[in-house]
Order: structure tokens, then C-alpha cells, then sequence
């Protein structure tokens, strides 16, 4: 066994028995990287410098006798969303290319100051728009299970790079399922946070209110301890929430025994892959095993949540976008001769054809004379959404769904239908829509040896009810211990 | 039709930058004047990332600005984008208030020559200002200072209550002496922290239907706004009287043409795509919140104007001068504490403290003296101790020395001489050496007299007692 098949609290462990270094698993990572990265493509850059020299300092520290923290010492990945100062930050864009942010985004400060070498940044669709990683617009990653097949969207990178254990975790971030399904065509683990549970200061915005930071682990336990690490109220983000942060670890081997589970029938429909639908109805059998309840559930509006988020994420990504002008940071097209010119071609250059495709969307769903047919119209859709929720919510513990209704796609496959790909999300999104929680686990692999993911999704804040119901399923098949044919 | 056949209709929106510290949605400074783009950083260049968190102080003072103009204050307003490419505007979008304001419904009583009238106020939203842009910096450049993006600004907009360009001065100089008075804004048209646009129409005389309105722009003084005001109301007269159409559009004032051009046509205004603001929760303003802040509302100028007039018995145009700003009336106030002669304080205030002031450039707030102390030199005027001319000389030293006017009469041996023999004395003398202008006053030129009170008055070194001067002269005179 090397040193990077080992979880992120296994390491924790041996880093706090003195048995290795954070100098040597940061060197296993990075040896891992060069070997593996020239087939898997996760990594846009890598700080080997910057890595090391945290790692050596977090020795330092052990040494001393004081860790910043549990996980002190263990080396992460970070999706290229994530501000990291003085390292080029790009969100997967020319437009941000040569881009090296002044400050650090607050998860970024707050993994520093826990002690983690961050050993690079990770690929991912342009601007997060994507579910294929097949929008960036440097290069696609691939799927270290199938080299051939896409890793996910938008967070494709961050699943790659955990799944071929070329970092022992990584940050993603989640707008309408790009924590989630990537970890689904992985083999990994993605949790996203409630909305507001983790600062999106310094993370660079698609859809504000849809977007949220989370861990993507190789297990259950890694995530809880992750999340540990940056869920926090942040006063640079007013949409923080004030709520408490709990233990996410304690109660993760209570088991489902008592738990009422629903399961809604608007997430098994046509068009499901077969083997993901048995992959995912054995999970839930499993469940009933294991002592919980399962409750046939309805959340009616799930139908309009696709048509809602396509109005709602571009109207705020093409506001979030206005400030990439050319005028003060990245891209400036060079013949530009007027301000228009420094605009339309700095623009047209510098953003891909999905992000272009979404900015054109967003400005029609909010231009006058439209505004209150769509974005106002969606926003009307999206609290009847959240409503099912919280209807369901007060019926059951928890919800179970598959993530993504089909198993890793072959790269290529659907990049000239864009609608077939936004359909990769529909079990996805609704979850963004209403703000909740929602956790992606390993369930299992198609005959073809592709992973399958399981949802579960709760109440607000209760991603610690989410990690404890996925625990119980983790437990009974070790699904993490498979590693990818690379 | 002439000109006088139109009713020209009016609108201000005014934007007031706020005194606070620093900016609305980042700690920076607010201060005017730093080298170019010192005061900023991520929040307020709209870098990748950031993310805004609001002043409480701005929310305060639109509070504040709100309940002084009568305004019912929203319990919940909420923030909007206003999105528009400008390199001055860091984000590609403004954030603002839009269709839910923190204040609606106000008003704000201005004097008309038809006495007092109520313009309405429409709304007041905060936002976050823009930055600067120079251009023709040399090279065919342009630069953007981003000092000023993110100070945070209310907007003031009031109904098209008002008829002419007089009204519309009037409710600008109104609205100005309320925030400044509220200490939420400089007031300073010059530098930009208050400016005012204008909508201007006008429709047929007893029309009840609005003309196509003009946007104006760049009406940085009172006497810009309203020569841009006239001269609108007539270049719209002239369009429709030679048959033509007003079209809606936005205009700006040329200073140095006197005329208003036009800027953006309504085909050219930009479709700001307005939105709620998902980085800003919306704000939530307490009903004890309020009422705290009513509480805590200053005496706004036109109540304290009209208190001067009917508590001191001043006249309006006293009552206006010492009202005009905060400090002035308060010290006024303190003063009335100590001197019962209100009238004559007045004059004092309107006479020899404001040209001190004003010659010496000293703010109020820097006064050497005690309003006791001014009290107690005005009553040995009334006592005749020292002569109204000696008071002016007392008040001069007080002024730069801060000393007690007692002391300062005492060291410059000020004391007036009421004296009647020693004054006697000198009349006496001066008689006997002017013999041939008593004749020429005997013979009837009265204007003679002066010259002997003169006379006197120099031999006693501005010292005698006017009115026993006079009045022994007069006798010895034989009148």
C-alpha cells in the first residue's frame, strides 16, 4: 500500500503517531501527480514549492508539540475557483488566465491556518458552467476509471484528482450538483453544504445564491473532518449563516437504525440508467436493513427545477461576469482600439461558448420586458421547490436519490447538446435551488466497472444527519478501498 | 403660445455622499482627495471573489435623512443591481435600491413668493458610487481613479411638484440645509458630494397632462441649475412651437455655451437589467430602530427658523441668517442664555461676529470666548460702560485673545467717559477754538454739528459717552 491510498484521517493518524511526515505525503502526492496526472489532467498548476513549504512548516509545528489542527499536516487539492494568493487563480478561463489573486479566499485561509499543504489547483468547466469538465478552457480531465469518460462537472478536476489519489481531498464547489455528480462518476465522496454554511468570500462567483463551497474526500469521515475546517460564519460574507457548527464527527457512526427515509418518486424517472437505477435501489434496500424506514415521497415541482435554475444561475452568472471588461485584471485583447473594443473583444476572446451561451441567456431572462416572464417567474418556481422540501422534510429524515441518472459519460459524447448535458443535473439541482444540504457516496459500479453515486439530501444544517446516513451505507461495502485502474 | 402660456413641471434627484468613514460595503476610506486609487481594495475594484458587507452607518443615516423628510421607512428594503458596463464601475453593475427603498412617501417645505409649499418626496434608496474617469489624460487615454467607488450615496428623488426654476433652487438649498444639518452630508456642490439631476417638461397651461420629459445633467451649482432649468423650459417651448416633438432623452449642461446638449437619446439608455442583489440579504430595519432615530432627530432648519422668529422675536430675514447652519444658531442660543436683547444680539451676530469669522477664517467651533463672556460685553455696552465703537475693539481682542472683556476694557483703558464735567470740559474747549463754525451752525448748517461731536470725540479718544456728547453740545449750542 503507497502512502497516498490512504484517507485523509488515516493520514491525520499517522502524522500524530510521528510514523510519517507531512514533507513525505506532500512528496507522495506530488510523486503521485507526475505519474498519474499526464493520463488523469486534474491539475491546471501545481505549487510544489508553496505545498512543500507548508508541509515542512506543519512538521515544524508537530514537532513543537502544537498542530494547528486534526488534520494538520495533510495535503489538499483545490478547485481553481478558489483564490489563492499569489498562486494564478483562473476558474478554468482565458479570460482569468495569468490571474494571481492579492488575497486568499476565506476556506483558503482557513485550510492555511489548519495547517494543510495546498499542492495545487485543480481543473474544472469555465466558470463552473459544466458538467463534464469539458468547458475549461485549457484542457478536459479524465475520468481515472475510464480515461476515455468525463470525471463530472464542474468540479471534474477536484474527482479526478481524489479518485487517481493524487491528493488525499480537495475542495469543489457547488452550484447545481458540481460536487455531487463528479464525486458520482468517481468513486468519491462530495458533500455540499447548506447555503451559507461555508464562506463564498474570495470563491469566484457563478450564481451567488446557488453557489457553495464543500469537501470532496475519498470517504465519509474525510468529509466530516473537512467540513469541520471550513464551515463558519465569515463576516466578509453576508450570506453566511450564524448558525452553530456542530461536531460533524460525532455522531457518524450512529447508524440509520430508527430514521425515516424518503424516497421521492420524481427522482426515479425515464431516461435513469438501468444499471444506476438497480445500483441505486439495492442502496436503498440496504437501508431498510440497516433499521431505517423507507417513506415514498413526492416533491411535485421537481419538474420545473431545470427550466428554473437555467433562468436563475445565468441572470446572476451574467451579472457576476460584467467585471471580467479587460479594464483592471486578466485578459485585455491586445487590438483593442475603442472602449467598445476592449469590452466586445476582450469578452468574446476571453469567454468559451457555454459561458458566452449562459451570459446570453441571463441577460435576456432579466432584460426589460422579459424580466417578470422568467427570473421573476423562476423565483416564484424556486420557493414552491424549496415548499416540497420543507413538506417532505416534515415527513422524513432524509432523502434518497440517485446523483446523477447516468454513470460517466464518454468524453466528447455530449458536448454539441447542451441540453442533454444540462439534463446530467436534474437530480441535482433542485437541492441548490432550495439552499439544502445534499451528499453524494459511492454505491457501487456498473458491469463496465463505471461508480454509481447515491444522494442524500436533509434538512438545513443538518449535514451531520447526511454524513451519518451516508456513514451507514459506506460501512457495509468499503467501496473507497477499490482503487482505479490507472 | 409664448412661454408664459406653459406650465413647466420639475423633478430633482438629488445624491448626497455620506459622512461616514468609510465606504458601504468595505472598510475603506471615504476621505476626498487621496492620491488616485489609494483608497481601495478587492471589495471596491470588484476583483474575482468578492463579496459585499453593508455599513451600518449608511443605513442609519438614511434612517435618519428619511424621518427628517417625513418618510414612511420600509421594515424590509432590499438591494438591487443596476447592470451597466462603465470602466468606472469596477463590477459591472451598481449595487442600489430599486423597486423596495429603505424610504417612500416624504415631503420638504420650501418658500415660494405665494408662501409656503409642499414638494413630495418620492423615494430615498442608498447605493455605492461610482468611480472617476478622466479622460483626454494625454495620449488619447483615459484614466479611472476608483477613490470614490463604493461611497456610499442616497438618492432623493421627489415628485414633479415643482413650476419653475426658482422652486426648484429653493428645494435644493431646502434639501441641503436639512442634511447638513443632519450631519449626513458636506453639502458641497463643488466637489460633487451633493449633486442634483433635473427632469424638466412642459405642458399647455391648465393642461393635467405631463409634456415628455428631459433628464438633465451636470448641474453642479444653484446658478447652473437653474440657468440649465430656463433655458430646458424654453428650448422645449421653442420645439413645440415650431411644431416639433420633446423627446425623452438625457441632456447635459454645457457651462461654458450656457446651453443643454444632448447626451443619450431613450433608444441609446441602457436596459440596467435590474435585480435583487443575491450577495445582500435584505435589510432589516426594527420599529425600535426607528423610533430611536427619531428620537435622536436634531431641530431641523425650518422649525428652528420659525422657533428664532416667534422665541427671540427676530425678524424672518435675522432668523434665516442665524439658522442657516447648526453651529451658528446653537452658539446664538447659548448667547441668548446670558444677553435677554435678542434683537441686539442679532445685530451683533449678523454684524461683527460673522465679518470676524469670515475675515479671520475661523470656524465657529474654534471661538476663543464663552457665550458669557460675549453676554457680558454686550450688557457694558447697554450699561454704557464702554461705547458701542470700544465694543467692536473689545470683541476684536476677545476674538484673538479669548480674554474677559472686563480685562481687555481695563487693559486699553476702553471705559467710556460718562463723566459730565469732564466731558463739559472738552465741549467747552472745542467751542472756543471753532468759533467760526458755530457761527456757520448758527446760520443754519446743521450738518456742522457732526463736525463738533467729531471734535470731541477725538479729544476723548472715542472714549465720551455719545449721548451726553450730543446732548451737551446741543445745549451749549443754544438748541
Amino acid at each position: 500500500m503507497q502512502l497516498t491510498d490512504l484517507t485523509m484521517l488515516e493520514l491525520a493518524a499517522k502524522l500524530a503517531a510521528g510514523a510519517v511526515s507531512s514533507e513525505e505525503a506532500t512528496r507522495a502526492s506530488l510523486a503521485r501527480i507526475q505519474q498519474v496526472d499526464p493520463k488523469v489532467r486534474a491539475f491546471l498548476r501545481v505549487d510544489e514549492a508553496g505545498a512543500l513549504a507548508a508541509a515542512r512548516a506543519s512538521d515544524a509545528r508537530r514537532k513543537a508539540g502544537g498542530p494547528a489542527s486534526a488534520l494538520d499536516g495533510v495535503p489538499l487539492g483545490l478547485k481553481d475557483i478558489f483564490l489563492t494568493e499569489g498562486v494564478e487563480t483562473t476558474a478554468g478561463s482565458r479570460i482569468l488566465e495569468g490571474f494571481v489573486p492579492p488575497y486568499d479566499a476565506t476556506v483558503v485561509r482557513l485550510l492555511k491556518e489548519a495547517g494543510l499543504p495546498l499542492v495545487g489547483k485543480l481543473n474544472m468547466d469555465e466558470f463552473a458552467m459544466g458538467s463534464s469538465n469539458e468547458s475549461s478552457a485549457f484542457f478536459p480531465s479524465h475520468n481515472p476509471w475510464d480515461v476515455s469518460r468525463t470525471p463530472g462537472g464542474s468540479s471534474g478536476g477536484s474527482a479526478a484528482a481524489v479518485a487517481a489519489r493524487e491528493v488525499f481531498g480537495a475542495l469543489g464547489t457547488d452550484t447545481g450538483g458540481s460536487i455531487r455528480q463528479p464525486a458520482a462518476l468517481t468513486n468519491t465522496v462530495g458533500l455540499k453544504p447548506t447555503y451559507g454554511r461555508v464562506s463564498r468570500f474570495g470563491v469566484i462567483a457563478f450564481a451567488s445564491s446557488l453557489d457553495q463551497p464543500g469537501p470532496m474526500t475519498r470517504t465519509v469521515a474525510d468529509a466530516a473532518a473537512l467540513l469541520q475546517v471550513i464551515a463558519r460564519p465569515d463576516a466578509q460574507d453576508a450570506t453566511s449563516a450564524d448558525a452553530p457548527v456542530p461536531d460533524y464527527s460525532a455522531d457518524l457512526e450512529a447508524g440509520v437504525r430508527g430514521l425515516k427515509l424518503g424516497v421521492p418518486r420524481e427522482y426515479f424517472t425515464e431516461g435513469m440508467d438501468s444499471e444506476v437505477e438497480a445500483a441505486v435501489r439495492e442502496a436503498l434496500r440496504e437501508y431498510e436493513r440497516l433499521g431505517a424506514t423507507l417513506v415514498d415521497v413526492s416533491l411535485p415541482h421537481t419538474k420545473y427545477a431545470l427550466a428554473t435554475y437555467y433562468l436563475i444561475a445565468p441572470a446572476e452568472a451574467s451579472s457576476n461576469l460584467a467585471r471580467y471588461d479587460g479594464v483592471r485584471f486578466g485578459l485585455r485583447a491586445k487590438d483593442a482600439r475603442s472602449l467598445r473594443d476592449v469590452y466586445a473583444l476582450t469578452r468574446e476572446q476571453g469567454f468559451g461558448a457555454e459561458v458566452k451561451r449562459r451570459i446570453m441567456l441571463g441577460t435576456f431572462a432579466l432584460s426589460s420586458g422579459y424580466y417578470d416572464a422568467h427570473y421573476l417567474r423562476a423565483q416564484k418556481v424556486r420557493t414552491l421547490i424549496r415548499e416540497d422540501f420543507t413538506r417532505a422534510f416534515q415527513q422524513v429524515d432524509a432523502l434518497l436519490s440517485p446523483t446523477s441518472p447516468v454513470p460517466a459519460f464518454k468524453l466528447g459524447e455530449k458536448v454539441e447538446d447542451p441540453l442533454s448535458m444540462y439534463l446530467m443535473d436534474i437530480y441535482t439541482l433542485p437541492c441548490n435551488l432550495a439552499g439544502l444540504p445534499g451528499l453524494s457516496v459511492p454505491c457501487g459500479f456498473t458491469k463496465a466497472g463505471l461508480p454509481v453515486g447515491l444522494q442524500v439530501l436533509g434538512r438545513p444544517f443538518d449535514e451531520a444527519g447526511l454524513l451519518r446516513i451516508a456513514r451507514a451505507y459506506e460501512r457495509e461495502h468499503d467501496f473507497f478501498r477499490r482503487s482505479a485502474p490507472l | 403660445m409664448p412661454v408664459s402660456d406653459f406650465q413647466p413641471v420639475i423633478g430633482l434627484e438629488v445624491h448626497a455622499q455620506l459622512l461616514t468613514q468609510s465606504k458601504i460595503f468595505c472598510g475603506c476610506s471615504t476621505a476626498f482627495g487621496a492620491e488616485p486609487n489609494r483608497n481601495t481594495c478587492p471589495v471596491c475594484l470588484g476583483m474575482p471573489g468578492v463579496l459585499p458587507v453593508l455599513n451600518q452607518r449608511v443605513a442609519e443615516f438614511a434612517v435618519r435623512t428619511g424621518l427628517a423628510l417625513e418618510c414612511t421607512i420600509r421594515p424590509t428594503s432590499v438591494w438591487s443591481r443596476k447592470n451597466y458596463f462603465y470602466p468606472d464601475l469596477p463590477k459591472g453593475y451598481q449595487i442600489t435600491q430599486f423597486d423596495q427603498p429603505i424610504c417612500e412617501h416624504g415631503r420638504l417645505v420650501i418658500d415660494t413668493p405665494l408662501g409656503e409649499k409642499v414638494i413630495r418626496i418620492l423615494r430615498i434608496h442608498m447605493e455605492e458610487d461610482a468611480g472617476k474617469s478622466v479622460h483626454d489624460a494625454g495620449g488619447g487615454q483615459s484614466l479611472v481613479d476608483l477613490n470614490r467607488a463604493g461611497v456610499p450615496l442616497l438618492e432623493i428623488v421627489s415628485q414633479p411638484d415643482l413650476r419653475d426654476a426658482d422652486e426648484a433652487v429653493e428645494y435644493l438649498k431646502a434639501m441641503r440645509d436639512v442634511l447638513v444639518y443632519l450631519g449626513v452630508n458636506d453639502g458641497n456642490l463643488e466637489e460633487g458630494s451633493f449633486r442634483c439631476d433635473a427632469n424638466v417638461s412642459v405642458m399647455p397651461k391648465g393642461s393635467t397632462t405631463f409634456g415628455q420629459r428631459c433628464e438633465l445633467k451636470n448641474l453642479n451649482s444653484f446658478r447652473f441649475l437653474k440657468q440649465a432649468i430656463e433655458y430646458e423650459i424654453a428650448r422645449q417651448v421653442d420645439v413645440i412651437e415650431s411644431g416639433g416633438k420633446v423627446v425623452q432623452e438625457t441632456r447635459l449642461w454645457d457651462v461654458s455655451k450656457g446651453v443643454t446638449r444632448s447626451m443619450r437619446s431613450k433608444e441609446e439608455a441602457h436596459d440596467y437589467r435590474y435585480f435583487p442583489e443575491p450577495d445582500l440579504p435584505p435589510l432589516h430595519v426594527s420599529a425600535e430602530a426607528i423610533d430611536a432615530a427619531a428620537q435622536a432627530l436634531p431641530e431641523l432648519p425650518r422649525a428652528k427658523l420659525q422657533r428664532f422668529t416667534s422665541q427671540y422675536g427676530l425678524p424672518a430675514y435675522d432668523a434665516r441668517i442665524l439658522t442657516a447652519e447648526r453651529p451658528l444658531a446653537d452658539y446664538f442660543e447659548a448667547c441668548a442664555g446670558h444677553y435677554k436683547d435678542y434683537k441686539k444680539l442679532s445685530n451683533w451676530f449678523l454684524g461683527e461676529l460673522m465679518r470676524l469669522l469670515k475675515e479671520e477664517g475661523t470656524p465657529l467651533s474654534a471661538l476663543r470666548f464663552t457665550p458669557a463672556q460675549l453676554g457680558a460685553l454686550l450688557g457694558a455696552v447697554d450699561q454704557g460702560t464702554v461705547s458701542a465703537n470700544a465694543g467692536k475693539d473689545v470683541l476684536g481682542e476677545m476674538f484673538r485673545t479669548g480674554k474677559a472683556p472686563a480685562d481687555i476694557i481695563a487693559e486699553k483703558g476702553l471705559a467710556q467717559v460718562s463723566d459730565t464735567g469732564a466731558i463739559e470740559a472738552v465741549v467747552d474747549d472745542i467751542l472756543a477754538k471753532n468759533a467760526g463754525e458755530i457761527e456757520k451752525y448758527r446760520a443754519g448748517k446743521k450738518q456742522v454739528f457732526g463736525f463738533f461731536v467729531g471734535q470731541v470725540m477725538r479729544a476723548m479718544k472715542g472714549k465720551g459717552n455719545p449721548a451726553l456728547v450730543n446732548e451737551l453740545l446741543k445745549k451749549k449750542l443754544g438748541d
